[in-house]
Parts: C-alpha cells; sequence; structure tokens
C-alpha cells in the first residue's frame, strides 16, 4: 500500500533524484539511474499505481503533485544525457586529434623540364594568336638545311654553323628554319607557324651546347612587312617577360631573309643590350625554291635560343645545368 | 675585325665619340663586340736615357742607374732587368706614377740604395712583353716626353663583328667608307705617288683559270729584308690583332688591313720562270707558308711557276717562294681572284686565313692596282734604300670580272616590304652615299648600280636593305598581322602536353638528355654496332646517334646516382634514330622513355616502402595507356638489354609499340645504380586519335563470384583469363585478380589465384542456376587446360 506524499516529501523526493541523476558520470550510469527512477519498480511508478485508489479530489492533488516531480526527473535526465554526449564527443575529438604538422604521406610530383616550361610558354602565344607548331626531322640533309635557305656549298655561313655531319650531304639540322622550308613545300600562303625543337652545332662550352633548342616562326601571305614583323616581336617580348621591355632592332645578315635583322633587349640592371632574336624578310630566292610566288607573297622569319630565354626567366648563369638533368635544379621548377 | 680608333680617325674623323661611333655602326649593321683601350690606365711614365750603369754594391742581380728624364739632375734607378745598358732609351716611371694593377712608384731604397723610380718592361705599362727586359724605345724618342703620347697609348680598339655579305668592311677603308656614309662625310684615303720605274725587269705573267679576271704584279729588286718595321706599322698591326713578322710580310699585311687587298709578296730567287695562274693538278703537293705540305684536288686555283705550284691563290702562299731574311728580290702579287672559285677552298684544306677570309665574300676588283702602288711606296720608303723598281705588270680577263647590273628599285617595292614609305630623297642620297650610281629613271623608281666593292646587292631587296638601315630600323612604324579568322580541324587524342602532366602527377621529372651517344653503350645496349655515327662528333662519348633514349638517359640516371640521390623517376620525349643501309631511310621515331630507379615510394614516416617492382612499373605505364585509350597485349620480352624474366613488350595488333621492364642484371651491374625499370613507348601510338563511345547502364544488379584455383606456376594469368573469358557465358563484366598465393598448403611450383568475376545484363537478373552452370563448365575447362585445382581451404 502506498503512502501519499505530502509537499515536503515531494520535495525531498525531486531533489535526491535530482542528485543521483548529477552524480551519473556516464550515459550507462545515467541509464542505470534512470530505470531506478522511473522504471516499474522506482518509487515513482508505485506511487503512480496508487493514485486509482484513491477518491478524486485526492488522486486529482497527488497526481499533479507526481507530474511535477516525473517532470523535473524526466527534464533532468535528457539534460545529463545531452551533457554526457556532448563530453563523449569532446572526449572522442581530444583522443582523435593529430599532428598536423606532420608531412604528407606519398609522393610529390615531378616537373617539367625548364625548356619545356619555356617552349609551351611560347608557343602557347603564338598559338592562341592563331599559328599552327610544324616539327621535322633533326637528321636533315644538305638541302632543307642549307641550299633551299639561300646557303649554297661554299658560302661561308656554312663554316659559321660548326655543323655535325654524317656524311656529305646529311647532318644534324642547326636550326629549325629546315621546318619551314618543309611546310613552304607542302602549303602554300597563307602560312603561319612556329617550329619549336632541338638543334645541334659542333660547339661545346660554358656558353655553347652541341644540342640546343630554337622556336622559329614564320609568316607567309600577301600583306606580310617588316613593320608587322618589328610589331609582332616586340609584343612577343614584352609579353614573354611582363614587363614594356626597351627593344632594338639591328640590322644583320642571315642568307635566308633580306632585309635581316637581329633584336636586343635592354638588360635595365647593368645598361646593356643583349641579343635574343634574329629575323627578317623572307628571301625571295627562298620563296621561289619551295614554290611560292615571291611577287605575289612576301614572308618575314624569326627565331630565338629557348635556353636563352630561359636562362633569363629563371636566372640561369650555366646553360649546361639544363642537359645535366640533375634532379635537384629540376624539381626547382615543380 | 680589330680596329684602332685613331687608324679610323686618319680616314674619316666625324665629331663623335668612340662610344658613338661604336654605336652607330652597330645599328647600321656592324657589330661592335668590344671597345677597348690599348692599354689600362696609368699615368707618371716618360722616355729616359740610361746614362750610367754600375753594379749594386750588395745584390749581383741588381743594377745601380743613372736616368735622364729632362727635368733637372738624372735620377738613380736602382734596376733588375738583363738588358739594361748605357745609352739605351726606355720608359722611366717617375716617383708619383700610377702604374697597372694598381701600382704606386714612390722613392725608396732597394737593399740599401736609394731608387728613384723605375725603368719599365712592356708588360709594366700594360703592353705585351716581347723581350725579358726594359722596354727598349728608339734611339730617337725624346727624353722627358710621356710614354702615353710617344707610343700613342691614348687609342681604343673596336672589334667590329663583319657578317659574311659585308667582306667590303674588312679594312680601314671599308670601315671608314661606311662611317662616312653614315656622317655624311667622305673619307681621306692617304696621299702617296706612285713609284717611278727604275728598272725593266718583269714576270711573264699567264691566266690560264676563269677564276682569276685581273692580276698585277711588280718586281722589287735589293730590298732589305731585314729593316725594322717602323713603330707606327707595328701598332696598327698589334691594334688589329695582327702580329708582327719581319718588314716585307708587315707591310703586306698592313696593305691589306688598310685597304682590304690581300697581297703576296714572293722571293723572286725561288721563282722559275713565270707565273700562271690556273686550276691545281688533282694530286699535285704545295708545301704552305705554315710547313704543312698538302695535297691539292682538282679544284683549288693556284700560282704556279714553270716548275708546279708555288702559292694556293688566294689562300695562302707556299714555302719554298716565301720572303726571308736573306731575301734581295721579290715580286708583288695584287690580283682579283673570283669569290666563287676561293669559296669553301679553304675551309676544305682545313685552312683560315685573312686572305681568304676576303677573298671568298668578295674584295673589291678595283682596288688591286692601288693597292699595289701603295705597297711599293712602302717598301721603297721602308727598305729601299738601293730598291729597284720594275715596272707593274698587268693582265686581266675583262669579260671575267664581276658584272655590276643595274637594279630597278621602285618606292612601291620599298613600302610594301618595309610596311611604310621612305621619302623619295632619302632613298635616293642614301644610296649615293653607299657608292652606288642611283638614277630617277621615272616617277618614284630608281636605277641603281653598286659599286665595284659591293658583292652582296644583286637584287631590290638588297636595296631595301640599305635604305632601311640608313634610315635606321628604330624608326620603322610597329604593326600587328592582320589575319582572317579560322578554326582549325581537331580531334581527341592524348597531348604531349597531357601526357607530360601525367607523369609529372606520378612522380617523374621531365629530363632532356643529348640526341646524341656514347658507342659503346649503345653496343652494351642493343649487342650490335647499329646506331648512325656521326663523322666529327664532340667526344667519343657523344659519337653516335641513340637507337635507344636509354643510351642517354641512363648516364643521367648514374649522374644523379652518384650525387646521392638514388630514387629516381626520369621521363624524355624525343627522337630515336634507327640507321638503315641508306641514311636518306633513317627512322627518326618521337618516342617517350621512362627510367625508375630506388624505392616505389620516397622516404618517409609509417610506410613500408619496398624497392619499386614490375608491377608498380607497369601501373605508370598502364596508366598513359589508358589515358590514350590503348589497350596493349603484354607480351614477353625478346629485347637484349632487358631482364628476360622482368620484362615485356607491349603490342597492338601485333605490331610492337614499346616496352616495359627492368634492365639485365649484367647491365644494371655495370652501372652499379641497383635495379633500374625503364620503358619506351611510340609517341606517335600514344597520341591517336579517339572518340569516346558510351555503353548504356544496366538496371538490373550485377552479381559477383569468386573463384580460387591452384595451377602450375608457369601458367599465365592471361591464359587462365582467356580460359574464362571463354565460358562466363554472356554479361561478364570483370575479371579481378584479387590474390596470388604461394607457401603452406599449396604444392612447390604451384600457385594460388583468386579471382572475382562479375556479371550483369542489360535487360534482367542472372539467376544462380545460370551461373552455376557457367561455373561449371569453366572450371571444367580450367581443368582440362591448366589442370587447375579449384582450392578448397
Amino acid at each position: 500500500m502506498s503512502v501519499l506524499l505530502d509537499a515536503a516529501a515531494a520535495d525531498a523526493l525531486r531533489s535526491e533524484s535530482l542528485d543521483a541523476i548529477a552524480q551519473a558520470h556516464d550515459l550507462s550510469a545515467l541509464e542505470q539511474v534512470k530505470a531506478q527512477l522511473t522504471g516499474k519498480k522506482s518509487r515513482l511508478t508505485e506511487l503512480s499505481k496508487g493514485l486509482g485508489s484513491l477518491d478524486a479530489d485526492t488522486r486529482k492533488a497527488q497526481g499533479a503533485l507526481l507530474h511535477s516531480v516525473r517532470e523535473a526527473i524526466n527534464a533532468a535526465l535528457v539534460a545529463r544525457q545531452g551533457a554526457l554526449q556532448q563530453a563523449a564527443l569532446q572526449a572522442r575529438l581530444a583522443a582523435e586529434a593529430l599532428d598536423i604538422t606532420m608531412p604528407s604521406r606519398g609522393q610529390r610530383a615531378g616537373s617539367l623540364h625548364p625548356i619545356t616550361q619555356v617552349m609551351e610558354r611560347i608557343s602557347g602565344f603564338f598559338t592562341q594568336a592563331g599559328f599552327a607548331v610544324a616539327s621535322g626531322p633533326e637528321v636533315e640533309d644538305d638541302y632543307h638545311n642549307f641550299s633551299a635557305l639561300n646557303i649554297p656549298e661554299t658560302h661561308p655561313a656554312r663554316a659559321m654553323h660548326d655543323t655535325f655531319y654524317f656524311d656529305a650531304t646529311h647532318l644534324l639540322r642547326t636550326h629549325t628554319s629546315s621546318v619551314q622550308i618543309r611546310t613552304m613545300q607542302a602549303q602554300q600562303p597563307p602560312i603561319r607557324i612556329i617550329c619549336p625543337g632541338r638543334v645541334y652545332r659542333c660547339d661545346s662550352d660554358q656558353t655553347h651546347s652541341p644540342m640546343f633548342h630554337q622556336i622559329e616562326g614564320l609568316v607567309v601571305s600577301e600583306q606580310a612587312n617588316f613593320a608587322e614583323l618589328k610589331g609582332l616581336l616586340v609584343q612577343f617580348l614584352s609579353v614573354f617577360f611582363e614587363r614594356e621591355v626597351k627593344v632594338r632592332f639591328r640590322p644583320s645578315y642571315f642568307p635566308f631573309t633580306e632585309p635581316s635583322a637581329e633584336v636586343d633587349i635592354l638588360d635595365d640592371q647593368n645598361g646593356r643590350w643583349l641579343e635574343v632574336l634574329g629575323c627578317g624578310m623572307v628571301h625571295p630566292n627562298v620563296l621561289r625554291e619551295v614554290g611560292i610566288d615571291p611577287t605575289v607573297y612576301r614572308g618575314f622569319a624569326f627565331g630565338l635560343g629557348v635556353e636563352r630565354f630561359a636562362m633569363l626567366r629563371y636566372g640561369v648563369s650555366d646553360l649546361r645545368l639544363f642537359f645535366q638533368n640533375d634532379v635537384r635544379f629540376l624539381q626547382q621548377f615543380a | 675585325m680589330k680596329l684602332s680608333e685613331q687608324w679610323l680617325r686618319q680616314w674619316v674623323n666625324p665629331a663623335a665619340s668612340a662610344e658613338e661611333i661604336g654605336h652607330q655602326l652597330t645599328m647600321a649593321g656592324l657589330e661592335i663586340d668590344d671597345l677597348t683601350p690599348v692599354v689600362p690606365p696609368f699615368s707618371g711614365v716618360v722616355v729616359g736615357e740610361v746614362l750610367t750603369v754600375i753594379p749594386h754594391p750588395d745584390a749581383d742581380r741588381l743594377r745601380v742607374t743613372t736616368v735622364e728624364v729632362g727635368k733637372g739632375e738624372p735620377l738613380q734607378i736602382v734596376c733588375g732587368a738583363p738588358n739594361v745598358r748605357v745609352g739605351m732609351k726606355a720608359p722611366v716611371a717617375l716617383v708619383g706614377a700610377r702604374l697597372p694593377q694598381d701600382l704606386h712608384i714612390k722613392k725608396g731604397k732597394l737593399r740599401g740604395v736609394e731608387s728613384q723610380g723605375m725603368l719599365c718592361g712592356a708588360s709594366e705599362i700594360g703592353l705585351e712583353d716581347v723581350i725579358d727586359g726594359l722596354l727598349e724605345l728608339p734611339a730617337d724618342a725624346p727624353v722627358g716626353e710621356d710614354i702615353r703620347r710617344y707610343l700613342n697609348l691614348d687609342d681604343q680598339v673596336f672589334d667590329i663583328s663583319i657578317t659574311p655579305n659585308r667582306g667590303d668592311c674588312f679594312s680601314v677603308r671599308g670601315i671608314a667608307r661606311e662611317l662616312g656614309a653614315l656622317y655624311e662625310q667622305p673619307y681621306q684615303p692617304p696621299h702617296f705617288d706612285m713609284e717611278p720605274a727604275t728598272t725593266e725587269r718583269r714576270l711573264p705573267i699567264g691566266l690560264g683559270a676563269a677564276g682569276c679576271p685581273r692580276y698585277f704584279g711588280q718586281i722589287i729588286e735589293k730590298v732589305d729584308a731585314t729593316a725594322p718595321t717602323p713603330l707606327w706599322m707595328q701598332q696598327a698591326l698589334n691594334r688589329s690583332g695582327i702580329r708582327c713578322h719581319s718588314l716585307l710580310v708587315d707591310i703586306t699585311n698592313y696593305v691589306l688591313l688598310e685597304t682590304g687587298q690581300p697581297l703576296h709578296a714572293f722571293d723572286l730567287a725561288h721563282i722559275q720562270g713565270g707565273i700562271t695562274v690556273r686550276m691545281s693538278k688533282s694530286g699535285e703537293a704545295l708545301t704552305l707558308l705554315d710547313g704543312q705540305t698538302i695535297t691539292l684536288d682538282g679544284d683549288t686555283l693556284v700560282i704556279a711557276d714553270d716548275q708546279g705550284a708555288i702559292a694556293m691563290a688566294g689562300i695562302m702562299g707556299g714555302l719554298s717562294t716565301s720572303v726571308t731574311d736573306q731575301t734581295q728580290d721579290i715580286f708583288i702579287e695584287s690580283a682579283f681572284f673570283s669569290p666563287n672559285v676561293i669559296a669553301g677552298r679553304a675551309r676544305r684544306y682545313g685552312l683560315h686565313t685573312d686572305a681568304s677570309q676576303r677573298f671568298e665574300r668578295g674584295v673589291d676588283f678595283e682596288l688591286p692596282a692601288q693597292a699595289l702602288t701603295r705597297a711599293v711606296q712602302l717598301i721603297t720608303a721602308l727598305a729601299g734604300d738601293q730598291a729597284q723598281v720594275g715596272p707593274v705588270s698587268f693582265v686581266e680577263q675583262p669579260d671575267l670580272l664581276p658584272q655590276r647590273p643595274t637594279i630597278t628599285l621602285r618606292a612601291q617595292q620599298i613600302e610594301s616590304l618595309l610596311g611604310f614609305a621612305i621619302p623619295a630623297d632619302f632613298v635616293m642620297s642614301s644610296l649615293q652615299r653607299l657608292g652606288m650610281q642611283v638614277e630617277a629613271s621615272a616617277a618614284d623608281q630608281w636605277s641603281v648600280t653598286p659599286p665595284s666593292w659591293r658583292f652582296d646587292i644583286t637584287i631590290a631587296e638588297d636595296l631595301i636593305e640599305e635604305v632601311g638601315r640608313l634610315y635606321g630600323y628604330d624608326h620603322i612604324p610597329l604593326r600587328l598581322p592582320q589575319q582572317p579568322l579560322t578554326l582549325q580541324p581537331y580531334a581527341d587524342h592524348f597531348s604531349l602536353k597531357q601526357l607530360r602532366q601525367t607523369l609529372v602527377t606520378l612522380g617523374y621529372q621531365e629530363a632532356i638528355s643529348f640526341s646524341f651517344s656514347d658507342a659503346k653503350l649503345e653496343q652494351q645496349l642493343q649487342g650490335s654496332d647499329m646506331a648512325l655515327a656521326l663523322a666529327n662528333p664532340i667526344s667519343s662519348e657523344l659519337g653516335v646517334m641513340r637507337t635507344t633514349l636509354l643510351s642517354s638517359l641512363l648516364p643521367c640516371v648514374q649522374y644523379n646516382h652518384n650525387r646521392q640521390q638514388s630514387r629516381v623517376r626520369f621521363f624524355e620525349t624525343g627522337l630515336r634514330f634507327i640507321a638503315q643501309a641508306d641514311i636518306a631511310q633513317l627512322q627518326q621515331i618521337p618516342t617517350l622513355a621512362l627510367v625508375a630507379t630506388g624505392t616505389h615510394l620516397p622516404e618517409q614516416w609509417q610506410t613500408y616502402s619496398p624497392d619499386a617492382d614490375f608491377y608498380d612499373f607497369k601501373n605508370d605505364v598502364m596508366q598513359l595507356l589508358n589515358q590514350a585509350r590503348l589497350s596493349v597485349d603484354v607480351v614477353r620480352s625478346q629485347k637484349p638489354f632487358l631482364h628476360p624474366g622482368q620484362s615485356a613488350d607491349l603490342l597492338i595488333e601485333g605490331k610492337i609499340i614499346g616496352y616495359l621492364g627492368r634492365l639485365h642484371p649484367a647491365l644494371e651491374d655495370t652501372l652499379e645504380c641497383g635495379a633500374i625499370w625503364a620503358a619506351e613507348l611510340d609517341l606517335q601510338q600514344l597520341q591517336q586519335p579517339y572518340v569516346t563511345q558510351v555503353t548504356e547502364l544496366s538496371r538490373f544488379p550485377s552479381v559477383r563470384r569468386d573463384i580460387a584455383l591452384i595451377v602450375d606456376a608457369t601458367i599465365e594469368v592471361k591464359q587462365i583469363e582467356r580460359t574464362i573469358w571463354e565460358h562466363a557465358g554472356e554479361g561478364l563484366l570483370e575479371v579481378r585478380l584479387f590474390d596470388q598465393y604461394r607457401g603452406t598448403g599449396i604444392p612447390s611450383g604451384q600457385r594460388s589465384l583468386a579471382f572475382g568475376l562479375v556479371w550483369q545484363l542489360p535487360d534482367r537478373t542472372l539467376q544462380d542456376e545460370e551461373i552455376k552452370i557457367r561455373m561449371e563448365s569453366m572450371i571444367a575447362a580450367l581443368a582440362t587446360q591448366y589442370n587447375a585445382q579449384l582450392r578448397t581451404s
């Protein structure tokens, strides 16, 4: 037979229960406390079962009292559960914390060779402007490397080329101009190409490599002229160096262009002019040789040494570094 | 070409500094490589005369001298030079002098004897030492005069880079002419008179070849070949980088530099009979001035006497007729040889001379007479108290002289080539300044005849360049090419850019190595000498064109290995060269190569990283093939440089497109870099165009069955997979090897292989019963074909 609660006893029960809940230090302890306080065998349940035997007024008063105690206990249980869950999450997070300063695992990416990076950079400018990229053989014949370029067999310019030969008529191309010849033989104007690639000269020291890279450009059209050539190259140099470079065009000589010029840029650091390009209007003999009518079409051509541009862009002082392939050097271009 | 400022200013003297002159020449196409003072700055050095010389009391090697320097009392100077003697004149650095190399002269004592200055050798005032000792000055050197003034040392040297088309600029005359045109100021050649003939003696001269249209010669008897070369001539030669030899040679060199006309002086006593200019006979021998005897081909112009060739015309004289100290009578040659008979000949014989350099570019054919007169004048003046001058002999073939046809130039041609118009009066005046005959033949049209010294002006474009460079390239406006907008055809493919980026992501460094490599390494790799050899390699290590990119990449691996870089991943794209019997058929194959050494992953924490193995490396290659949309057959490779058990050829439709694998252990042992993995792939195959075609996705679930087999270890997975595919029926999506096991429970020589099989049909779900039937058929076939047993435990 249950005993009725008076207000003081209800307060005591509430306060006892809340103490027990507060003392539950983890979720399983809280479950146990919950069973003790609100389960089938709990005091509260027993008291609730006894309500039916009470008269209406007493039952109403007693019911309200029990209800308030139960509400208080449930609220405390929910709050405690929330607090304990939060604490458990915090503990997990703390336990799972890593030393985020340790290095990543796996392998780092490699890198493109600086010469490739410069060639792609330059090719990019010109292909975006509508030039096609052309390539050709590196072991060339005399005709494509020299004769067709208005350099006959006994021409003094041949001696300047320090050519690698295989036999009397086969050689390693000394410039990518041979690709211009092959392109013009295969295609009528308008022509706009650039020819990047390896070229070879029989010379080796700190400033000469027996193999190096050139990019040559060729435009053949009805209206090509020297002013266009100048405009294009001045723009190219400013785009490449990402600043307004001071450029000068100096008369020079190439057998395959007339007029010919060398292009210097001003080194702001020391006030000296630095030769970076050769160019000119395609010689009528060259156009005639490849079957293009020089009275209808004119062409201009230019050529640059990629290593020179790479040295200027990346601050490389020794040409040989490009071909030693020391990974400590190459990795810097990643 | 080197040329002193003072010499140049004797011919033309614009009111401009040397730097400004240099800039003008550079911007006109005669690039100044360098402008250097003939000696470094120094001061306080004068001409002194040695009055007395006595031994130093305390030093065997030193002498005590008194030297007159024209400033009051003679100076007492202690001197160690072996050649010091009474009466000689030499430079004296006075107390307070500042010499090159930061040397300051102070009054001091040498071994206890006071020295009031220093007697100088040549190197002490920045000149080249000819002898060990004091620089002996001529007896008439004025005592007390500043040495810089006396020796003309306030001079600079232009080093001018002359392009092959401007042979006319290889002389003081030529540069002065150009400078005169630039400054609109005519040049002044030195004035001299023709020496009257004092003997009738002359040599018969015959022209027996087309290569010599014009030949002048003159005899001078009783020259003094031992007379000294005057200081001014020595200086002019030295400042042009030419060493002094003896007076007669020095004079011919001087006239060459002054006028541009190569001359040759023969010792008349050794010429047998007369002179003939003819082509060489094949096999004819000639001993040249430099002592080497060469065998001539039949295509070389020579000067011959009645006995045979005595000089290679326009290139080098012969030893037998060269002038010596004993020479008394000489014959001087001043000729015009056609560029086309000289061009290339010197190079053919491995020669390069000042004469050949000029003749092959073209020497003014109006010059020989003037140059000869100049040489005779100098010889009689400097070596000729007794000289008897013969008459000038002259033969020519006028029809063979170079033609200077008139060129028509139209203003419209200038405008269309340069892209802008140049004023007509400038066109006319600039061409005239350059020595051309110009006539205005119509409105905006000119008839132009180039001068005898210009061999590079034959078409209108050549004239436009001349006008343009005098106008100044800097004044040509900037325009941009205009072009119609067109789209180019494009097919999807694995581009070179994507390929490179993929390899970079896989951890590879791009390398660029030489296309030529060591024949020995090539031989080691290929087991045969199949590589195309260079005729003139830089070195034997770079002697042949690589037949595989490995022959140039492996040395790079070694280079890094020797620098503590044992884990290397390289790739390179480039040509390899496969020689054929006929070089014209040579194959130049664009190729991608990969090499890898060391651990699979770089050293790092908490990862067990064994050395990369076949399957790691194969994955890198497969990534590329997948991106290129290629599926290949993997077949054991027979390549001699690969490990036969750990290498594979990659085939598409029976054609090998590459290989991958480990280098042969014998090769690895010689390279000493540990295990090396390598692959090469045909770049064109990797870049074939493709269009992706999609298979529709099935709505029905897939079904998987696993099967573990025990088979002989020699049976390849590919064989088993083929049987599985044959018996798996329709809908098999994938056969995935998920385990290989050898060891406990598996008989030796066998292995267990576990496969996961996945089926999926587009229109329904496969039933268990169907799969069971397929599995049984498959297992039966595997048992029959490979004696494969199901693994039960």
